[in-house]
């Protein structure tokens, strides 16, 4: 006991005068998290500036300001996150729940139209998507349920409960229309249970189910005359798997994107990119800015830009395994999950081997509400590594 | 086994490393997939996929090439081009609507005299080759149209209006047989070497010289590289590579305009037939022509059913080109034939005298002099300048079974290709009857008798089974004219480029060469000089008066179920021809009566410029 005081008072100097460092709390954040996820936003904003000059006429600048701001913001916004201790949102998951309801229903009352889907408010200074903040709102109040359930009713009542409670804000997201968000949605609903402990046999029957279903909605209801997904949507869904040469049909559109990539080749083609400069590529700000990287910069830029991917979700996979707590571990899963999915769809879709779902590419597509909610789900990890990290200190501290 | 929520500390329970693991795993995977995928695409496969995105972001524009000119010899414009209006679709701009854009189809199938049907046909066969440029549905539509659709844009996105050159003809149906006209070229055509660069939609010569001399009045395409975003806009100073349309090259045809003017003038007053006139020594066509005829311009813009009626379906057949695949017998002016081949084969001399007592029988049959007359003592010319047909019945009893007559009419062309510079049907080269022939069609049972000295008889004055078209027998006589050169006839003459400098003259070989003794030849010529202007000749009436010394031979051939045939074929000038004229007319009447007089404005025409001047057709002056 007085040894370990000793040790104590020794170290007090450190503790009653902690440096700015120490203050900002930054020792206890992951910095090769904040580094990377850092990375990614910047790579975004320099894309954008070199492939969106005409985009906007009059304003060469406008997605890339925009991008610029909405990263600075979300890289704020994650550092406040970082320094809450993420366990209150436990607390807080049936507001949180309740919240990421009720703003997602509320866009079909208030939300203006975007191309024929209602997805977000017009505010003064930016339009807000609420489906996008929604998919880390989903992680923090679907984890705080399953914790919370633990030892509620028996597993199949809990697994019940809990596919109940992630698909229910999908089921709205998808009437907005927005397939690929409650897409997300899904694979967030299900990380969260399989990091929460559903039983293997489960999701062997949620798997069935899902292949039936899939089956179901593109090829059984069409067929008996009530289909359940628009046309356009069935057409990206299966066009991945018949490209086609007709410019308005999707599958032209995923080779192109295709063609964009392989033209890059290994150094890229920079300013003599055509692909993705002269429009052949939709949406290349958007859900097919990867095929933008790939032909600007070519495999060294496409590789760097995966890699960094890669070691983002490392670091939030290595965070799953620090956590202090369970809550921790779930929430940190889940948003693994969602990036991990949200970049292999998104960069399949580029690369032609998944279909269209208009998935954005975490922190890279251009888009406010995007790019924020994926800083505050990394502002979350952070918070959850600096948790563990106080935590330990006390631990070696006492 | 769910989590316990109070634990602390690293809450990593076995089982949760192993779902954690195995996460892990998932990811590792997934990124594999999507590096080695990203690795085949830009390594492995990049060079394809880069020459698809140069492919991709052009778009090739061509442009069209106005044909070149068809000048006569002396230079006057026959054929050349205006500009004119097509109606375009862009499909990129029609409506997406299925049902819209299914009734602005309809619509504009409905304006353009076409259907739906059609209408998409055309636009799939072009989208395939060009699948961002626009389709052209009609060439040459009317301004009243275009203004239809300018006024009513609203309702007809994606229709676009061009420029596009359209041939035309300054001379109305002047050589329109010998012209021919342009159209889209045919699928059967477009595999056809000889048609390798076209694509579908191109225009090439159909008929005539516009067929014939296509490679060289064909232009070549011009083709403007457009840089162009996704929808096929051009992108600002995208302008490429351009390679400015190369006009077709000028012909010249070997035709005099005035005198295919007379011609044709002669024959429309006469009704339906044909007429050539040609060099008797180098085969150079100075006027061919057949009526009815028609307006080339026609072709130019849609059929109406009532064109399509008056041209294709009308049983005067206004598009056949009798001159040279029109067949008939031709009466009496094969007698130079069976002249040429008596003396030839030493049946007869010149000086032998036969009494014409107006009929002579053979094997139980008679056969008549035209209207029964006794001509009296006659040697072979006075034979030919009164047409004496029992001389030439007995020529033709003495020679029925040698083949000496089948010899001769053979090197002279009849019964043969003409090997002319046009388009010909199957089968124009006509029949010329033989022993041989007639046996064999009668051992498989075509025919009631097999040949008989009757057959031989009738070929001697040229009827029964002979065929021949008028350009042969122009040829024949030319061979005589000229003293044994069977000469290949042309009309094209010679190629200019956009300067008029000559690229290339026509001057095909003679097809060979017949040997004729020059006293037969001044014999017969004799005869024929005799017959057009010495008082008492078969066609005195009409040549009598012509200041220019010809010899001409007329001919009244008999068809069944229908009246006589006139025909007319002269050499002039006389006795050292430089051009022949041949005439035949349908149901003319004796040779005298329509097809002379027609003949007459031909030569009128050609000597009122050749002895006035002192260029003759080779340039020299005409004898």
């Amino acid at each position: 006991m007085y040894a370990t005081r000793a040790r104590q008072a020794k170290l007090e100097p450190f503790a009653v005068r902690p440096g700015i460092a120490e203050r900002l709390g930054l020792p206890y954040m992951d910095g090769p998290l904040a580094l990377f996820a850092g990375a990614l936003a910047a790579f975004s904003v320099f894309t954008l500036s070199q492939s969106t000059l005409h985009d906007v006429p009059g304003s060469p600048n406008y997605f890339v300001d925009r991008q610029a701001v909405y990263s600075v913001l979300g890289i704020a916004g994650m550092y406040l996150l970082a320094r809450i201790d993420y366990s209150r949102f436990r607390e807080l998951r049936v507001g949180i729940y309740t919240f990421l309801c009720v703003s997602i229903s509320l866009v079909f009352v208030f939300g203006f139209a975007a191309r024929g889907s209602r997805r977000a408010f017009d505010l003064p200074f930016f339009s807000f998507q609420p489906s996008e903040l929604g998919k880390l709102l989903l992680v923090l109040a679907l984890a705080g349920f399953v914790i919370d359930g633990a030892r509620k009713g028996s597993d199949r009542q809990r697994t019940v409960r809990y596919l109940c409670l992630g698909l229910a804000p999908a089921a709205l997201v998808f009437l907005q229309p927005d397939l690929g968000t409650s897409l997300v949605y899904g694979a967030i609903t299900l990380a969260v249970m399989y990091v929460g402990g559903v039983p293997w046999t489960h999701f062997a029957v949620i798997g069935a189910a899902i292949v039936a279903m899939a089956a179901f909605v593109l090829a059984v209801a069409p067929a008996i005359g009530t289909p359940l997904l628009k046309d356009y949507q069935t057409q990206r869904l299966t066009s991945f798997l018949h490209p086609s040469e007709d410019p308005s049909d999707a599958g032209y559109q995923q080779n192109q994107a295709k063609t964009a990539i392989g033209s890059g080749e290994t150094t890229g083609r920079g300013d003599r990119a055509t692909q993705t400069r002269l429009d052949f590529v939709p949406e290349r700000h958007t859900d097919f800015i990867f095929a933008v990287i790939g032909e600007r910069y070519g495999f060294m830029g496409a590789a760097l830009v995966l890699s960094l991917y890669a070691l983002l979700i490392w670091r939030a996979l290595r965070i799953v395994t620090l956590s202090k707590n369970s809550y921790g571990t779930l929430v940190a899963a889940g948003i693994a999950a969602m990036l991990l999915f949200q970049v292999f769809v998104n960069v399949g879709m580029n690369l032609g081997i998944m279909p269209i779902t208009g998935i954005p590419l975490p922190l890279m597509s251009y888009g406010g509400s995007a790019v924020l909610a994926t800083f505050l789900a990394i502002g979350v990890l952070q918070s959850i590594h600096m948790q563990a990290r106080l935590s330990q200190r006390g631990r070696f501290a006492w | 086994m769910y989590l316990r929520s109070d634990e602390r500390g690293p809450a990593v329970s076995n089982r949760l490393a192993l779902r954690i693991a195995l996460f892990g795993g998932i990811a590792v995977v997934l990124f594999a997939i999507l590096f080695f995928r990203l690795w085949r695409l830009q390594v492995l496969d990049g060079e394809q996929y880069l020459a698809e995105a140069k492919n991709n972001r052009t778009r090739e524009y061509r442009v069209s090439a106005p044909r070149g000119e068809i000048l006569d010899r002396n230079g006057e414009l026959l054929v050349g081009n205006r500009t004119s209006l097509a109606l375009q679709v862009n499909p990129r701009k029609l409506p997406e609507d299925p049902a819209e854009r299914r009734a602005e189809l309809s619509q504009l199938a409905d304006l353009t005299h076409s259907t739906l049907r059609r209408v998409r046909r055309t636009m799939r066969e072009e989208l395939k080759l060009a699948p961002a440029a626009p389709v052209t549905l009609r060439r040459d539509v009317g301004h009243f149209l275009v203004y239809y659709l300018q006024e009513n844009q609203d309702r007809f996105p994606g229709v676009e209006v061009q420029r596009v050159f359209v041939r035309d003809y300054p001379n109305a149906t002047l050589a329109a047989h010998i012209l021919g006209n342009v159209g889209e070229i045919s699928p059967e055509e477009l595999k056809d070497p000889r048609y390798k660069d076209l694509q579908p939609g191109d225009e090439v010569g159909q008929d005539g010289v516009e067929d014939t001399y296509d490679g060289f009045l064909r232009g070549d395409p011009g083709l403007t590289r457009i840089q162009v975003d996704a929808l096929g806009q051009p992108t600002p100073n995208g302008r490429l590579v351009s390679k400015p349309p190369a006009p077709g090259e000028s012909l010249k045809l070997s035709i005099d305009a005035e005198v295919q003017a007379a011609g044709e003038a002669g024959l429309a007053s006469y009704g339906s037939g044909a007429f050539v006139t040609m060099d008797v020594r180098t085969g150079e066509i100075l006027g061919l022509g057949s009526s009815p005829t028609f307006e080339p311009t026609l072709f130019t813009r849609p059929l109406t059913q009532k064109q399509v009626d008056e041209t294709y379906l009308n049983p005067a057949a206004p598009l056949a080109n009798r001159a040279i695949s029109g067949l008939y017998p031709t009466g009496s002016t094969f007698k130079l034939i069976t002249a040429l081949a008596a003396l030839e084969e030493g049946a007869i001399s010149p000086t032998d005298v036969i009494v014409d007592g107006g009929s002579i029988t053979v094997g139980g049959q008679p056969f008549q002099n035209a209207g029964g007359a006794a001509l009296g003592a006659v040697d072979m010319a006075r034979a030919l300048e009164v047409s004496s047909d029992v001389y030439f019945y007995l020529l033709g009893q003495e020679m029925w079974n040698t083949g000496g007559l089948q010899r001769w009419a053979h090197k002279l062309g009849i019964g043969r290709p003409t090997g002319i510079d046009l388009p010909v049907p199957a089968g124009a080269e006509g029949l010329l009857p033989s022993q041989h022939w007639r046996n064999q069609l009668y051992e498989e049972g075509g025919t009631d008798r097999p040949w008989s000295v009757g057959d031989n008889i009738q070929l001697a004055t040229g009827q029964g089974d002979l065929q021949a078209n008028p350009l042969q027998m122009a040829i024949a006589y030319a061979a005589l004219g000229n003293g044994g050169t069977v000469v290949t006839p042309h009309v094209g003459k010679e190629v200019t480029d956009a300067a008029g400098r000559v690229l290339k003259e026509f001057d095909p070989p003679a097809q060979r060469q017949v040997k004729i003794d020059p006293e037969s030849r001044s014999v017969i010529l004799e005869g024929l000089h005799d017959a057009a202007q010495s008082p008492g000749g078969t066609s005195y009436e009409v040549f009598g008066g012509f200041p220019v010394p010809v010899a001409g031979k007329t001919g009244t051939a008999q068809r069944d179920e229908q009246a006589d045939q006139s025909w007319y074929v002269i050499l002039a000038p006389y006795p050292d021809p430089k051009i022949v004229t041949a005439v035949t007319i349908e149901e003319g009447g004796f040779g005298a009566e329509s097809a002379a007089p027609a003949a007459l404005d031909i030569l009128e025409a050609y000597f009122n410029k050749h002895t006035t001047g002192p260029a003759g057709p080779n340039g020299g002056s005409p004898g």
